[in-house]
């Protein structure tokens, strides 16, 4: 190529690439060893059966049997529809709040650093603390969300909210929402601020109502940031393991449970390396499905020469 | 729609803090409420506080220990984590040689690997190797998230420097090495330190590789030991929301520290939440 026959003229551009390759090797060997080669082995294990609670029947090779084993299990299945609805519900009302609160920041010229410090506390806590505290607001009939809920009007009667399939459910997709609503709103505020003010200036002249502007300059400049919250929450939320194992346990029985917390029971709980292999890469393909398209939307800015 | 517009930001920001700040303010309220009064009748004003839990969380239940150990590891992950991904992520930003790109590629998809897709050979890993329940048994795991985010976040920060600056150092006879130590590297701080503070943060809340590599109360880390507090009879809430609200303390005084920088790092990085 033109170019880089121009930089190897003095040879600065060879030593240059072997100095990069010297400062990228360590951490790019690091990553190799602890995240590509045991993502390997999880395969490996995927084809085996391995009972840690068995040693003495070794290892043997089963081929798929271990997929269909989890293609015929009914606790996979519910675990993947669980996991399926909480990300629906939480990304969702996360990306609707997050919007609003966007745009009513874009507005506010004062309190900008309150808001900041308010809202990135939450999303900087650790999950299992967040859990906690909501754990307790929900916990006993008289608790505090028992409290309000009926002051509200909500509510007649005191719930136990964690002993019913579907109430518990709520204090989990709340707790999701109080701590990544705040990271959403954040994302969405800069690329707000990325937008040319002098554009709703001239759709202001030419007459669009605020709706249209909105619908018109807003929505179309914002999508960007809209996307790359949309896949990271999406990812986020398919893998959500602390704030269950903690707020529910998966329970009552395994009614809450996600898949990421199943495949952590295969392996820890019950010890079966090769079966919870196999949920481990189905996990992973689910992601890598996901992120494959995040990366065909924005790949190309992402890893691009931006300047 | 006038009055939408002048008062909806100061509701909107006016619910958002209310909301955001309840659960912590009832959190802290309730760790000073004596046990016996935890659910009578909620109260939002507190009574006269007691420090029964904050004492029973650092004689009876040795919290000191959680503590370090959550200090011990997310520091050394953050150190290695930047010091090694700093070099690398110069080298992405800057410097031209084969695969940069492929290299890039594969960093941004590490990033967003589900953890519990590596559990299991990791787990066997560090039993072969006799690291279940030891601080590198942590730390080496940690690697997996901590240096893809920091790589990611640092590339962004080095773009953002002028090049002119080493181009002009190098010009006046700096080798490639000494322009990146003596020019590069202190115009970094600011980023190397946001990164730092990031990495640390995500070190320090880590839960599914702290929960299943650790076995017992001496090497579990603050998140572990929170979730896993038992009582006799019932859960101890007063204590469990006093160790909440200890574990919450250094991130949220690093938050409101750096708050600025960390923005900027989560906007330009956009990495996982």
């Amino acid at each position: 190529m033109v170019t880089d026959d121009r930089r190897n003229r003095g040879g600065i551009a060879a030593r240059d690439a072997r100095l990069a390759w010297w400062f990228v090797l360590p951490a790019l060997g690091t990553i190799l060893l602890v995240a590509l080669f045991p993502l390997g082995w999880t395969l490996w294990e995927s084809l085996h059966v391995h009972d840690l609670r068995m040693p003495w029947r070794g290892q043997p090779f089963v081929g798929l049997g271990n997929y269909a084993e989890v293609l015929a299990d009914d606790r996979f299945w519910s675990a993947l529809g669980h996991t399926l609805a909480f990300t629906a519900a939480s990304v969702g009302l996360e990306l609707g709040l997050g919007l609003i609160l966007a745009l009513a920041l874009n507005r506010a010229y004062r309190g900008r650093g309150l808001v900041r410090a308010a809202v990135l506390i939450p999303w900087a806590i650790p999950t299992v603390v967040a859990a906690l505290l909501w754990r307790f607001m929900f916990d006993s009939q008289a608790g505090i969300a028992n409290a309000v809920a009926m002051k509200l009007g909500i509510m007649d009667e005191p719930l136990v909210w964690f002993i019913s399939a579907t109430a518990a459910w709520v204090p989990v997709i709340l707790a999701d929402v109080w701590k990544m609503t705040p990271f959403v709103t954040l994302l969405l505020l800069a690329g707000l601020q990325n937008i040319d003010a002098s554009l709703y200036e001239a759709a202001r002249i030419d007459g669009a109502s605020a709706w249209q502007q909105f619908r018109h300059v807003t929505l179309p400049l914002l999508k960007p940031a809209i996307l790359v919250a949309l896949i990271f929450r999406t990812l986020d939320a398919f893998r959500v393991f602390d704030l269950i194992y903690v707020l529910t346990g998966g329970g009552p029985g395994t009614s809450t449970e996600p898949i990421a917390l199943y495949t952590f029971n295969s392996l820890l709980q019950n010890l079966r390396f090769g079966y919870g292999s196999a949920l481990s890469v189905v996990v992973f393909l689910v992601t890598f499905g996901l992120a494959l398209v995040y990366i065909r939307w924005l790949g190309a800015d992402l890893t691009g020469e931006g300047v | 729609m006038n009055r939408l517009k002048r008062y909806g930001p100061v509701v909107a920001i006016g619910l958002l803090v209310l909301a955001t700040a309840f659960p912590f303010y009832w959190a802290i309220v309730s760790s000073f409420t004596p046990e016996a009064r935890l659910f009578e009748a909620p109260s939002l004003w507190p009574g006269t506080p007691v420090l029964d839990h904050y004492r029973a969380l650092f004689t009876e239940r040795d919290f000191w220990v959680p503590i370090r150990n959550s200090l011990v590891v997310a520091g050394t992950t953050t150190l290695f984590c930047v010091s090694l991904g700093a070099l690398c992520a110069y080298a992405l930003a800057r410097l031209e040689f084969r695969f940069k790109h492929v290299i890039l590629g594969l960093i941004l998809a590490v990033t967003m690997f589900p953890q519990i897709s590596i559990v299991s050979p990791l787990y066997l890993l560090l039993r072969e190797l006799g690291l279940i329940n030891t601080y590198p048994g942590l730390i080496l795991p940690y690697m997996t998230f901590a240096m893809p985010l920091t790589v990611w976040l640092l590339v962004g920060f080095f773009r953002q420097l002028p090049r002119e600056l080493e181009e002009a150092a190098m010009v006046d006879g700096a080798s490639r090495l000494q322009a990146f130590r003596e020019i590069i590297l202190p115009l970094a701080l600011p980023g190397l330190a946001t990164t730092a503070i990031l990495t640390f943060v995500y070190s320090w809340n880590e839960f599914l590789f702290a929960l299943s590599f650790t076995l017992g109360p001496e090497r579990h880390t603050v998140p572990v030991a929170i979730a896993l507090f038992r009582g006799q009879y019932q859960v101890p809430w007063g204590e469990i929301l006093a160790a909440a609200v200890v574990a919450t303390l250094p991130v949220a005084v690093l938050v409101l520290l750096f708050q600025r920088r960390i923005v900027q790092g989560l906007t330009a990085g956009a990495v996982k939440g």
